[in-house]
């Protein structure tokens, strides 16, 4: 039977094959596993049938617990079921593992091996996941290429089945899950063949079920425990074999024959590395690279990590090995070895004792680490494992991939050594995320796998920013299997799809001599040579590259295309590449986006067609002069002013360059400096705003609601005007307060999103021509200079003093200081600008815990932080602890704070006699409800601490420490609905039923926007997400009221947009509140699919239908005998439909299912209205009095 | 018996009521509504070509925003298999329509490439519509465009459009002509079975608050029909198109001196969007009412019985408020 070939990524791969053998698939969305259930749940959504004719039910849980649990659940009722995960939500399953393992219940878990959480979370692969289930009993399978986890997808079912143990497949994060390589499919044949029917039965028959009751799930006692738990042994013994079976009866129906231990090299290797997962790829590809040289070197794949037979590992070792390397993609601090080292000591040890190993002495045996978080694993590295092997004391305990000069272990690498087959040809392409780069290179590198004998690889890197990220993709492809599981380091074709990367980074740095270079440019053939930075053309001339340019901008623009230049810049890589003949690579190219964009309609079609058409003609082959001749170079990563930490480190960083740093650069526990977010200067606005100082009324409008907190406002005295550079505005301050003041509204030209949020909430128009606002959005380049210098010296004017200002009003908020700032949110970002107040309200006393997620990304993601500290170095604290437990890691926060302020008032007692008793008194009985009680007891802290310095005791040492809590702190939970509604809320709601001080902020967007809108509980109905791709059938959970039931819970739920001052009162009041309070703030999101501009008025709209009141709930008004209850905004005015059918969340439901859209239109109406009569109800209930009127 | 039979495009129709395009005939039911109290024929709103770009780019440029920039989201909201974009929701209903009711339904479009018109005229064509009329709204705002460029962008359509499908096709205009009697002339011999005079044009108001152009539309008053009336007496018996009367159509009165006037039918949508759909069923007891007091047999009878060359004095059509002015100040002068 033939096997199509397609090309796909490892998620897919798995997702394929588990889809169609199983019958419950529950899953928990988690990077990067997430897209393994989105398949599933795709394919569900289009009715297609497993092998059994059946549709498998998809069902997202609120956690990788209730995935575990739900999983368990439908495998005891006899179902065959599935799920997908990864890292921490790994852990979170781990319970439910040790009980379906000890229960010998047949299941597969495919999970994308990515690095668990410790001084750092990283998104990125390793074992560090898997490696921390080993004790739960399942079998360990590891597939290392695309192709093997599609094949291991189904050994691990079948074998599963047949001997009961449950599996856990596993393959590396991004490298294997992401990586889009040509995979030959299995059929549903080959799938029928490995899973009999009989086995199913069998799986059945154990089921839970009323017809034939059984008890499972016991409590046993010391008596028998040990017993039954000994009583799995023979499974676990005979499970090897079982395994080994599967993959001969696999290479029997399909051909490919995998063994638990697979060895690739010379047959009397004297030096074997140990290893598994998608190095052992690379390590092959070395192997076979050395053997031609004639070394006698091998590699020992491990497939069947656990059960870990012993005599299947010793067959598969040659005898002639005297030297072995294992090599661990994990950590295990503390331990002997890491895991699979320890094990092959352990099997050698055994194997030899009872006369079993291929050699009669025992091998030297050195273990290390190596590719932690994704860390490159290079066949250089590969190369240096070998050498070391060869030395006669080599380093044990190693990491390779590093430079460790700290502790040493790090073994040389000599970076020119590469296996690159000069067959294949080697692409890099530079994108931004916004043009349609990575689209364009998944679709070419299918056209190569599907439409010529090519093998083909594609792997994808992104930024850690959401807002003008950058992208860069490999592309490698060749008559030949490609086993390199690395990023390319030589390539010989080299595109940069944006000319302005140029001046920021060296994207020829990869180039080999003689490859290709192929630029998009503004400039033409003759003219681009000079407008290039020395670098590039020095790369050019040096490297004999053949230099080609386009001004793909103009081309798409033309085909109606903006600024997706994907298309025009694939046709010229084939053009040029030659990989197919040109009119062959343009039908290609044409069904590609027939395939893609066909089902978004013909136009969408016809204007890429345009697009391609149309590209040919604007490539130019470029005359290389043979001089540098350019004035100018690549510009500083950072200003020459930063501080050292930046210049020294984070500067690599952003640089693409933290590879090359050494572990000594690194923190050792995780801390950073904040305020780094200043000094990087992305310049990744195309038009900034410009200040009309005449038209603008000064309400700070545009100030509160800037997701970037690059438009900034300050009164001064209008001396300081003598100073500033010639360009720098200044208006008289509207204040009545401040009227002899001067106001200047100032832009940061370089940290400037350009999401133009400002210009679309200006409320001042001109009164001749009603587009001119009192700011306006023009290009950035010609203003960058100048608006530097003014921004640099906006910023030495001193801050507004906060005791002068109202804080309750938004045109004096203005005023006050952000101390969050550029942060890599999308541009638009609907969370950042209530992040933002808060900063600007409580910054520098405030705590903040933050749920994974979003905010917690671009809060906390390296390089920089966007959290900063005022002139007196004081700012937000911030941390990250899970996403599932950030209520409690608060609370957490505030007890210790609360403990330590109570500490320290016990010492300012204790010590009251050394102190004063006027001091202790007044630190004792501060007022601390204003900004101006809150300066007079920072000044007494300082008095304090001067005396604490002239004592000599232990207990004035003590209060030292902990003096500063004597000044009120506010403590924060910062995180998205996905969080608050779903995986958090379990602690969520103890901590609101704590009683104690913690303020959540919720940023509700209604779906989880940091993993791609999975539908969460926040979802409102009839809204279109992942997972609920027929629009959401039930309403958004009304967590507001699930908090007001408690009584003693301060809640607000808000929307900027619609009432800044509504919001501002709900963050001062929140703070205030001596107890929990929770503020759910709408967050308008991109993943709500329309142009962020129009977020305000969006939030508007929102208010306006009634589908999000506005209101108020607060405990202290209760005390004073009011209604705690008050609703903020009117009784709905605007028709629902005319708020959601903004969005593509809604609109996209009226394309793919106009009747549902309809159905759940009303219902959403009715929800509505429910909604807006039990809030109504509640705030006209009478309390101690007559019933509150309502508006 | 009164006979209200009239026809139009080349179908017999069983009396002059027909429900212009409008929103209200997106829905099956209200269709079968029209057919039970008494529309002959029913112009099912029009398919905007422009309407079917937009929400494919709109679609395409919003499910793309975003993605493939992050590692974490790679995408954001999740694939269709398939959007209900393009014509093809649009035919579907044509042909839910035709089997809904048995009175003829009529397609409507509005193009925007030369493409489109032919391209989206024979599949509304295949979809089984028993006619097209063409819903051209062009609203000229380049100055470098002249009047006659206008109407020959207007006749051209006309002809391509004729050229490819053979159901009849009705050709519905707005009345900002410089000479309509040549223009219409000129659609006549391009081929148009039919004139549908007039389309009444969105008018953008201004919001003082927020200094915002707000897109506007109001329904039509009785008034409106004025105009309507002295155009198609104007151009009864000059043209072989038959003429239609859209805009301004209320009453049973109204449609009576549609057809005196020269029309073959009368269309109605906001007299229907005010009253409700029933009012059909007044109109026409109306219509029937006045036809046998004044003892009419036919609606062929009265038709073209008011227009200009049926008329005592036909330069009333040219200069009639001022003559009749004076002429009543004449005689109120002889009087005295």
């Amino acid at each position: 039977m033939t096997r199509s070939k397609v090309t796909i990524d490892g998620n897919e791969a798995a997702a394929r094959v588990a889809y169609r053998i199983n019958e419950i698939i529950a899953i928990y969305p988690i990077t990067p596993s997430s897209p393994m259930g989105e398949w599933a749940d795709q394919w569900s959504a289009e009715i297609q049938p497993n092998i059994w004719g059946t549709v498998p039910h998809v069902i997202e849980m609120q956690s990788e617990g209730g995935a575990a649990g739900a999983l368990h659940g439908a495998l005891q009722a006899g179902s065959l079921g599935v799920t997908f995960t990864a890292s921490q939500g790994l852990l979170l399953m781990i319970p439910n593992m040790f009980k379906i393992a000890g229960e010998l219940t047949a299941t597969v878990l495919h999970v994308t091996a990515r690095t668990l959480a410790a001084h750092a979370l990283s998104i990125f692969g390793d074992h560090s996941d898997v490696m921390a289930t080993r004790s739960t009993g399942f079998g360990l399978l590891a597939s290392n290429s695309v192709q093997e986890v599609m094949d291991f997808a189904l050994i691990a079912q079948a074998a599963a089945l047949q001997s009961r143990i449950p599996f856990l497949h596993f393959f590396d994060g991004f490298r294997t899950s992401h990586e889009v390589g040509k995979v030959e499919e299995l059929t549903d044949d080959d799938l029928r063949a490995l899973i009999p029917a009989d086995l199913v039965e069998a799986h059945r028959k154990r089921a839970l079920s009323p017809d034939h009751p059984v008890l499972r799930g016991t409590a046993q006692n010391p008596d028998v425990f040990f017993q039954a738990r000994e009583t799995v042994n023979p499974f676990y013994l005979a499970c090897p074999a079982t395994v080994q079976n599967v993959m001969d009866k696999f290479a029997s129906v399909v051909g490919r024959q995998y063994h638990l231990f697979d060895y690739e090299g010379a047959p009397d290797a004297e030096r074997v590395i140990i290893m598994m997962g998608s190095g052992a790829e690379a390590a092959h590809e070395t192997v076979e690279y050395l053997r031609e040289r004639g070394e006698k070197v091998g590699v020992l794949k491990v497939r069947l990590y656990r059960p870990f037979s012993i005599e299947h590992f010793l067959a598969a070792l040659p005898k002639t090995t005297k030297n072995l390397a294992v090599l661990d993609r994990t950590k295990e601090a503390g331990a002997a070895g890491e895991p699979l080292y320890v094990d092959v000591i352990t099997a050698i040890s055994e194997g030899l004792s009872a006369g079993k190993a291929p050699f009669t002495s025992f091998p030297r045996i050195i273990g290390g680490r190596y590719g932690l978080s994704s860390k490159e694993f290079t066949p250089a590295m590969v190369k240096a494992v070998f050498d070391e092997m060869r030395k006669p004391a080599p380093r044990n305990h190693f990491t390779v991939g590093i430079v460790d000069d700290v502790t040493h272990t790090s073994l040389e690498v000599d970076s020119t050594f590469s296996t690159e087959d000069p067959k294949t040809v080697r692409a890099i392409f530079y994108g931004l995320g916004s043009d349609g780069t990575v689209g364009a290179n998944k679709n070419s590198i299918k056209i190569i796998g599907e439409d010529t004998d090519n093998y083909a690889q594609g792997y994808f890197v992104y930024d850690s920013k959401k807002s003008g990220s950058i992208t860069i993709s490999h592309l490698r492809f060749g008559p030949k299997p490609i086993h390199s599981t690395y990023l390319i380091t030589q390539a010989n074709f080299v595109a940069c799809h944006q000319f302005t990367f140029l001046e920021r980074y060296d994207v020829l740095k990869a180039a080999e001599p003689g490859a290709v270079f192929l630029l998009n440019s503004p400039y033409g053939p003759d003219e681009v040579w000079d407008m290039m930075p020395r670098t590039t053309q020095r790369q050019i001339i040096e490297k004999k590259l053949r230099f080609f340019v386009i001004d793909a901008i103009e081309v798409a623009r033309t085909a109606g295309m903006g600024g997706r230049i994907n298309t025009v810049m694939q046709t010229c890589f084939f053009a040029i590449s030659g990989v197919l003949p040109r009119e062959e690579a343009i039908a290609a190219i044409k069904h590609a986006i027939e395939k893609t964009y066909g089902r978004r309609g013909e136009s969408v079609v016809q204007k890429n067609f345009a697009a391609v058409d149309a590209s040919l003609d604007h490539l130019h082959e470029v005359k290389v002069p043979a001089e540098i001749s350019s004035k100018f170079d690549m510009r500083p990563t950072v200003p020459s002013q930063a501080p050292a930490f930046v210049r020294d480190v984070l500067a690599r960083i952003i640089e693409g360059e933290g590879d090359s740093l050494p572990v000594s650069a690194m923190p050792n526990d995780g801390t950073f400096p904040t305020a780094t977010a200043q000094w990087e200067k992305r310049n990744i606005a195309l038009e900034i705003p410009v200040w009309d100082e005449d038209l603008c009324i000064q309400c700070g409008k545009c100030v509160l609601v800037c997701p970037h907190a690059v438009i900034r406002a300050k009164i001064y005295d209008p001396a300081l005007r003598g100073k500033a550079p010639a360009t720098f505005k200044s208006a008289a301050a509207r204040w009545k307060e401040f009227k002899e003041m001067k106001y200047t509204l100032q832009v940061a030209p370089e940290d400037c999103t350009g999401c133009a949020l400002c210009v679309e909430i200006c409320p001042a128009k001109s009164k001749s021509e009603a587009k001119h606002k009192a700011i306006n959005m023009a290009d950035q380049v010609p203003l960058r200079e100048a608006e530097r210098h003014n921004w640099d010296f906006f910023l030495e004017i001193p801050e507004a003093d906060r005791r002068t200002l109202s804080l309750g009003q938004v045109k004096d908020v203005q005023l006050l200081q952000p101390l969050f700032e550029f942060s890599g949110a999308c541009a638009g970002c609907g969370e950042t600008p209530y992040i933002k107040l808060m900063t600007q309200l409580f910054g520098d006393r405030a705590l903040i815990g933050n749920a994974t997620g979003c905010s917690s990304i671009y809060g906390g993601n390296l390089p920089t932080t966007p959290y900063a500290v005022n002139h007196e170095g004081r700012g937000p604290t911030w941390s990250n602890s899970l996403f599932e437990d950030n209520a409690e890691f608060a609370l957490g926060m505030r007890l210790a704070v609360d403990q330590q302020t109570q500490y320290a008032r016990e010492l300012v007692k204790r010590l009251a006699p050394s102190l004063g008793d006027e001091l202790v008194q007044a630190l004792l009985n501060a007022d601390q409800s204003t900004e101006a009680g809150i300066r007079e007891q920072r000044e007494r802290v300082h008095a304090l601490k001067a005396k604490l310095a002239g004592i000599s005791t232990l207990e004035a040492r003590d209060l030292m420490n902990v003096a500063d809590t004597l000044v009120k702190k506010s403590v924060w939970a910062f995180g998205g609905d996905g969080w608050a509604y779903d995986i958090g809320y379990g602690g969520l709601d103890h901590v609101l039923a704590s009683g104690r001080n913690v303020n959540v902020l919720v940023l509700d967007t209604e779906v989880y926007s940091n993993t791609g809108g999975q539908m969460s509980k926040a979802t409102p109905r009839g809204a279109v997400a992942k997972f609920a791709a027929g629009g959401k059938p039930r309403p958004k959970k009304d967590l507001g009221m699930m908090a007001i039931s408690y009584g003693n819970v301060y809640v607000a739920q808000v929307a900027m947009g619609s009432s800044d001052m509504q919001t501002l009162k709900a963050f001062l009041e929140a703070d205030a509140y001596n107890g929990p309070s929770i503020i759910i703030a709408y967050s308008h999101c991109i993943a709500h699919g329309y142009d962020l501009v129009h977020g305000m008025d969006q939030q508007k709209a929102a208010v306006l239908s009634g589908y999000w009141p506005l209101y108020r709930y607060n405990p202290d008004l209760a005390k004073l005998g009011k209604n705690p209850m008050q609703l903020d905004s009117r009784a709905p005015s605007l028709p629902l439909e005319k708020y959601i059918y903004n969005e593509t969340r809604y609109t996209m439901l009226t394309h793919s299912d106009p009747e549902a859209a309809k159905r759940l239109l009303k219902l959403a109406e009715e929800d509505v209205r429910d909604r807006w009569r039990d809030y109504q109800n509640l705030a006209a209930m009478p309390m101690n009095g007559a019933p509150k009127e309502v508006k | 018996m009164i006979d209200l039979t009239t026809k139009y495009l080349g179908l017999t129709l069983k009396n002059p009521l027909v429900v212009s395009a409008s929103p209200l005939s997106e829905d099956l039911g209200n269709i079968r509504r029209m057919e039970d109290t008494g529309a002959s024929a029913v112009v099912l709103p029009s398919l905007f070509e422009e309407q079917i770009q937009v929400e494919s780019n709109t679609l395409d440029h919003f499910l793309s925003q975003g993605t493939e920039s992050f590692a974490e989201s790679l995408t954001y909201i999740p694939n269709m298999t398939g959007y209900h974009l393009g014509p093809d929701g649009y035919l579907e209903h044509v042909r839910r329509a035709k089997q809904a009711v048995k009175v003829p339904i009529i397609g409507s479009l509005n193009g925007t490439s030369a493409g489109g018109w032919v391209g989206y005229a024979k599949k509304i064509e295949e979809a089984g519509a028993d006619a097209l009329e063409l819903n051209i709204y062009f609203i000229p705002t380049n100055a470098e465009m002249s009047g006659g460029q206008v109407e020959q962008m207007y006749v051209d359509l006309v002809s391509k459009v004729k050229a490819s499908v053979r159901i009849p096709v009705a050709l519905k205009i707005g009345p900002y002509f410089s000479s309509l009697p040549n223009t219409a002339k000129r659609l006549d011999q391009a081929g148009a079975n039919a004139l549908v005079l007039f389309n009444r044009f969105y008018q953008p108001d201004f919001d003082l608050e927020t200094l915002e152009v707000v897109p506007n539309l109001i329904l039509s008053t009785p008034h409106e029909l004025l105009l309507r009336l002295n155009w198609v007496a104007v151009l009864y018996g000059k043209i072989q198109a038959d003429l239609a009367i859209t805009g301004g159509v209320h009453t049973g009165l109204d449609v009576l001196k549609s057809m005196m006037a020269g029309a073959r039918v009368a269309m109605m949508t906001s007299a229907l969007l005010r009253n409700g759909i029933g009012h059909l069923a007044t109109v026409r007891t109306e219509l029937l009412k006045w036809m046998e007091e004044h003892e009419y047999e036919s609606i062929h009878q009265m038709q073209g019985s008011m227009s200009q060359r049926a008329v005592a004095d036909p330069s009333a059509f040219q200069r009639a408020n001022y003559v009749k002015v004076l002429s009543s100040y004449a005689m109120a002068g002889s009087r005295q």
